[in-house]
């Protein structure tokens, strides 16, 4: 295998993971957006997400495609339950207190979830064949195929309801003055629900495709991808939906990469010192627009 | 009055000294002189780590109920007294002095995990008692005095064990080695098996340390694939090496997988993954031995499981035990570790020598995954 070869074999590892990161910073970068709360419990939606996947594969042996649908669905509803009962009664209190509460929202989920099924990492079943596919010197495994494909269908599709479609149109128009939006007769309650909705769905299916590539579940999982992700969506301009891709991406690369050609340690140490130097030269993300303050 | 209060205090004085020197008396004969001999266990029966001592203790049961039931040694039967340690290092202390202060113990079987052991041995040192440890790993644990010693082999044992397994039975010439910095089993493995399979003629292509909470190894492993080493070499325990294994297939490394003791649960993770790799272990189930066949059944119909190793190193160490109080023909302390020193026996887990450190010098059964199964391939010897 020559240099080139390696090159682009490591640069397929971080399309991987970065488009994981990717789907899962798109709840992130959505749920700020609109309400601009930081949503720290999404990362326990991932953990949620690869629990009830295996939970319906495993003690229910669930044909395959339910398998993998309904644990979108329980994760979808789990959102909107969570925006209705621990964020929307602090939908006019400072930001301060819903961080807070998303936080503490976060340790719920994580420790009902350490109590069901033991701190114990539990194996995930083994859904695609891992062996790899030859293309020319490059070998790329059927996971990272597919991972990728679903992540960057569902982008496009994402991108196609925000920018075409009515709920899409109210979404983009909350975000951007929720009083004037409410003033046009949007509903601004439900628009936020499915803004929570769409976000938990896509971070299920990043679970999913996490524990499709690392099987091993445990309750605290979702807490590293989900401070990537969220990372990844700050990099590429947080609000952003382009950006939060972007940003994936980036930092998939990056960890690739540096795991590759510097030292498997250090991954962490670049992608985290990526965000420092971008975000002082560019204080609103990659993507972000420069906002002056009015005086 | 006065002198009611002197002749009581006088009493008093008579009464603890009696008892003082009647205790002192007892110190060191032990119960020499009773019909038992005792014996003293210390194991995390609760805790995080109960699952180790559960099973160290249920073996060294079973080897005691066998010996009694055969007449027990030098015509006295075993008693064995056991306290729980909790995996926890003041416990430890705690059970230590209750057994030899209060029990009166002759030996000493423990701890199970490293930690709590090595709180012991400054004690157990200074005493003299026969003391041995059924599966505390740590290098440091017989270093603390000559009568203490060790039914498992060392981390860096079973490095050496496999560089030479792949260097002669796999004729491997290159190999690569990947390991968890942050973990002291896994690293002095690696370093071991780096150190003689360099020193004997092979080459290291690659190795490379990962992070403990790393999941994602696929860009070492695109690394290690461009090298393209003969054996690939995992010490860690057995969830990491379920994670790593899976992609070292999605890579598409052809290499043969190589582990050590902590691949033992491997195929409840990633049966497909490993198969084919070879690990090393203190026994298997299906070596076809008597004294293993015999320890599985009687294991079984105990305690209706099967015996991890750990049960196996508890019921070697009473087998030690005993074989050295018998050859003493007493329980005197310096007596039964100069025994100890020269034990000779074939047990559960190989036949047992020990060497200048107290360490045992004994096969090693190395473990191939075939079919999804752990069979039993070879016993490898260390000389």
């Amino acid at each position: 295998m020559d240099v080139l070869a390696k090159f682009l074999q490591q640069l397929i590892n971080g399309i991987h993971v970065g488009s994981i990161y990717a789907l899962i910073a798109l709840g992130y970068t959505m749920v700020y957006g609109i309400i601009k709360l930081i949503n720290f419990a999404h990362g326990d939606i991932i953990m949620m997400g690869a629990y009830f996947t295996f939970v319906c594969i495993v003690t229910f042996n669930l044909p395959i495609g339910v398998a993998l649908i309904t644990p979108v669905i329980l994760c979808l509803l789990s959102g909107i339950l969570i925006e209705r009962v621990a964020y929307k009664p602090l939908r006019n209190s400072p930001r301060l207190s819903a961080l807070i509460t998303a936080i503490g929202v976060s340790f719920l989920l994580e420790n009902v979830f350490f109590k069901k099924f033991g701190q114990n990492p539990i194996p995930f079943p083994q859904i695609i064949n891992p062996s790899p596919i030859s293309l020319g010197p490059l070998q790329i495994s059927r996971i990272t195929f597919i991972t990728v494909l679903i992540s960057v269908l569902l982008m496009i599709l994402l991108d196609l309801f925000i920018k075409k479609t009515k709920p899409g149109k109210a979404m983009r128009a909350v975000s951007e003055d929720p009083g004037a939006a409410q003033l046009m007769g949007i509903n601004v309650n439900s628009t936020i629900s499915l803004t929570f909705a769409t976000g938990s769905a896509l971070g299920a299916v990043g679970g999913i495709l996490y524990s499709i590539a690392y099987p091993l579940i445990d309750p605290f999982m979702g807490v590293m991808p989900g401070l990537k992700a969220f990372v990844a969506a700050v990099l590429g301009g947080i609000g952003i939906i382009p950006g939060a891709m972007l940003g994936g991406f980036i930092m998939g690369i990056a960890e690739s990469l540096t795991k590759g050609y510097i030292s498997s340690q250090l991954a962490d140490a670049v992608v985290f010192g990526i965000l420092i130097v971008v975000l002082s030269l560019k204080p609103s993300g990659l993507l972000g627009k420069n906002v002056k303050e009015k005086v | 009055m006065r002198r009611l209060r002197k002749l009581m205090s006088l009493t008093l004085t008579g009464v603890l000294l009696a008892g003082a020197l009647a205790g002192c008396g007892q110190k060191d004969s032990g119960s020499a002189d009773s019909d038992v001999i005792k014996i003293g266990g210390i194991a995390p029966l609760t805790g995080n780590v109960a699952v180790y001592g559960v099973a160290a203790s249920n073996g060294a049961k079973l080897a005691i109920e066998e010996i009694n039931a055969s007449g027990g040694i030098l015509g006295k039967k075993i008693e064995y007294i056991e306290y729980d340690d909790k995996g926890d290092t003041t416990e430890a202390v705690n059970a230590y002095k209750k057994l030899v202060n209060n029990n009166k113990v002759n030996a000493i079987i423990g701890a199970v995990t490293s930690k709590p052991t090595l709180a012991i041995t400054p004690l157990a040192a200074k005493e003299g008692i026969p003391m041995i440890t059924p599966t505390a790993t740590a290098l440091d644990v017989t270093a603390a005095g000559t009568n203490i010693f060790r039914t498992c082999f060392i981390d860096p044992y079973q490095g050496e064990i496999m560089a030479k397994f792949a260097l002669e039975n796999l004729n491997a010439s290159k190999a690569a080695v990947l390991y968890n910095t942050a973990d002291d089993y896994s690293l002095g493995v690696a370093e071991a098996f780096k150190n003689y399979f360099e020193a004997n003629g092979g080459t290291v292509v690659s190795y490379e340390g990962y992070g403990a909470d790393e999941k994602d190894y696929k860009a070492i492993l695109t690394n290690v694939k461009t090298q393209n080493p003969d054996v690939l070499f995992l010490p860690d325990y057995y969830n990491t090496v379920g994670l790593i294994a899976q992609q070292v297939k999605e890579v598409g490394i052809n290499a043969t997988l190589l582990g050590a003791d902590g691949w033992d649960g491997v195929l409840t993770v990633a049966p497909e993954a490993v198969e084919g790799g070879y690990f090393c272990n203190h026994y298997s189930t299906d070596d076809t031995a008597e004294e293993v066949q015999n320890f599985i059944k009687k294991y079984k119909e105990t305690y209706n499981e099967d015996p991890v190793s750990f049960a196996a190193l508890g019921y070697d160490t009473v087998k030690i035990l005993a074989a050295a109080i018998e050859k003493a023909g007493t329980t005197d302390y310096d007596a039964v570790v100069k025994a100890l020193a020269e034990t000779n026996i074939t047990s559960v887990t190989g036949t047992i020598t020990y060497d200048e450190n107290r360490n045992p010098v004994k096969d090693v059964a190395i473990i191939k995954i075939e079919n999804g199964q752990n069979r039993l391939y070879t016993k490898v010897n260390p000389q």
